[in-house]
C-alpha cells in the first residue's frame, strides 16, 4: 500500500494546496476523523474547524469554514467554502475572522448551527494563542 | 467648408480621443489577464463539485422526496431570469447581447403563458431591460463597489435566489451571462440552475475509481445532497460572474482596439484634407499676387 495519498484543497477562488500527504485530520460534522492512505470512499460534510495535514516533509494547518470532503483510497479532495492556510495568514485576519464568527454566534438561533459556530470560535482562539 | 483652424482643432480632438481609447484598451488587457486567471483558478472547484454532485444525484433523482432544487417543483409557471451584465459600458455589444438573449427568452416565455421575473446583476442590464420589461424586474444586485470578485459576492446573490425559491416565488431559475470563449469571442449563454442540470456521471470517460467507488456518506446522503445543491448554486453564480468579468474585459479590449484604429484612420484623412486645403490657400494667394502684379 502506498504510504501517501494525494491531498487537494480547493476553495471556490483557487487551489490552495495540492500535495502528497501521509495523514489528514478533518473536522467532519459527526466528529473529527483521521484519514490515512487506503481509506474507504467517503463523502462527508465538514464543520468549521481546522484541518491538520501531514505532508511528506511538513505539517500544515488549514482553517476551513465548512465545506465537503471526498475521500478515495488514493486521494482526498476538500471543497472548502472558505479556507486559509494558517502559516500564510497574519494574526489580524484571524482576529477579524473571530469577531465575524462571534457576531454570527449572536445572530444564530438554530441549535445545530450554534454548535458549529461556537466550535469554530474555540478553534480560532486556540490558534491565535499558538500562532 | 470648414476653415483651417476648424480642421486643426478637429484633428487635435480626435488625437485626444485616440489616446483615451488606447489607454482603455491597455487597461482592459491588464484586467482581462487577471480576470482570466481568476476564472481558470475557479475551475477545479467547480469540476470537483460537479463530479461529487453527479455521483450523488444519480441515485437520488428518481426517489420520492428528492430536493426540489434537483427535481423542480413539479411545475414551471414562474421563471426567474438572472441577467448578469457589466457595471460599465464602452465594451462593444457585450451588454446588449446578453440583454437581447434574456429579452428574447422572456418574450417567448410570456407568450407561452408563463410568468417571468427578472433579477439583474450589474447596472447595464437593468438599464437595458427597464424600458420594455421594467415591470418584471423584481430585484437587482449591485456589484459597483466590488473591485475583485470574491465568492462572498456570489453567495450574496445565490442566497437571494434561494430565499426567493424557498418562498415559492418561482419554479425555474436561469442565469444569463456571457461565456468567455476567447479574447475576441464571447458567447451569451443561458444556464438553468434550478432545477439543477446535473452533469451525467462520467462512468466511461472519468477516472475509473471515482466513477466506480461506492461512497459512504456522512451524515446521510440526502443531507449532503441538500447542502451540496445549495452550494452548487453559489458555485454556478460565481462561475458565471467570473466568466462574465473576463468576457467584459475581452469585449472592451476589442471594442477599444477598433476605436483606436478608427481614430487613426480619421486622423490620416483629416490630415490629408488639412494639407490640401493649406496648399490650396497658398496657391490662391500666389495667384492673387501674380495677377495683381500683371495688372500694373
Amino acid at each position: 500500500m502506498a504510504s501517501t495519498f494525494k491531498f487537494d484543497l480547493v476553495s471556490p477562488e483557487r487551489v490552495l494546496l495540492s500535495a502528497a500527504a501521509e495523514q489528514a485530520v478533518l473536522p467532519g460534522v459527526d466528529g473529527q476523523f483521521t484519514v490515512l492512505p487506503g481509506h474507504a470512499p467517503v463523502v462527508s460534510a465538514l464543520m468549521p474547524g481546522v484541518i491538520h495535514v501531514t505532508l511528506t516533509n511538513a505539517k500544515k494547518a488549514v482553517f476551513v469554514k465548512g465545506g465537503f470532503v471526498e475521500i478515495n483510497p488514493e486521494s482526498v479532495t476538500v471543497l472548502a467554502a472558505h479556507a486559509f492556510v494558517l502559516d500564510e495568514v497574519d494574526p489580524r485576519q484571524l482576529d477579524a475572522e473571530l469577531s465575524a464568527a462571534e457576531t454570527a454566534l449572536a445572530a444564530e438561533k438554530d441549535d445545530e448551527a450554534l454548535r458549529h459556530v461556537s466550535r469554530a470560535i474555540e478553534e480560532l482562539k486556540a490558534l491565535r494563542k499558538t500562532g | 467648408m470648414p476653415s483651417l483652424k476648424d480642421l486643426r482643432n478637429r484633428i487635435a480632438s480626435v488625437k485626444a480621443t485616440r489616446k483615451i481609447t488606447k489607454a482603455m484598451q491597455m487597461v482592459a488587457a491588464a484586467k482581462l489577464r487577471r480576470a482570466q486567471e481568476a476564472a481558470i483558478a475557479a475551475r477545479p472547484y467547480a469540476e470537483r463539485m460537479d463530479a461529487v454532485l453527479a455521483n450523488l444525484a444519480g441515485g437520488v433523482t428518481n426517489r420520492e422526496g428528492a430536493s426540489p432544487l434537483l427535481v423542480g417543483t413539479g411545475k414551471s409557471d414562474t421563471h426567474l431570469l438572472v441577467v448578469m451584465t457589466a457595471e460599465r459600458g464602452l465594451c462593444g455589444g457585450f451588454n446588449t447581447n446578453i440583454a437581447k438573449l434574456a429579452r428574447a427568452d422572456a418574450i417567448r416565455l410570456m407568450a407561452a403563458g408563463k410568468k417571468v421575473k427578472i433579477m439583474t446583476v450589474g447596472r447595464k442590464g437593468a438599464d437595458n431591460l427597464r424600458r420594455d420589461l421594467g415591470k418584471s424586474i423584481v430585484d437587482r444586485a449591485d456589484l459597483r463597489n466590488v473591485r475583485s470578485l470574491s465568492f462572498a459576492d456570489a453567495e450574496g446573490i445565490s442566497n437571494k435566489i434561494l430565499g426567493m425559491f424557498d418562498a415559492g416565488e418561482f419554479d425555474v431559475a436561469t442565469l444569463y451571462f456571457s461565456e468567455f470563449k476567447s479574447v475576441i469571442a464571447q458567447k451569451p449563454t443561458a444556464l438553468q440552475v434550478i432545477p439543477a442540470k446535473v452533469p451525467e456521471a462520467k462512468a466511461a470517460t472519468g477516472k475509473s475509481h471515482t466513477a466506480a467507488a461506492v461512497y459512504e456518506y456522512e451524515p446521510d446522503e440526502e443531507t449532503i445532497l441538500g447542502l451540496l445543491l445549495k452550494r452548487n448554486i453559489s458555485t454556478q453564480v460565481f462561475r458565471a460572474l467570473l466568466e462574465n468579468a473576463a468576457s467584459e474585459q475581452g469585449a472592451r479590449m476589442s471594442a477599444m482596439d477598433n476605436a483606436t484604429r478608427n481614430a487613426g484612420d480619421m486622423i490620416n484623412k483629416l490630415t490629408i484634407k488639412y494639407n490640401r486645403m493649406r496648399q490650396a490657400n497658398i496657391t490662391k494667394e500666389l495667384i492673387e499676387i501674380i495677377s495683381g502684379a500683371e495688372a500694373l
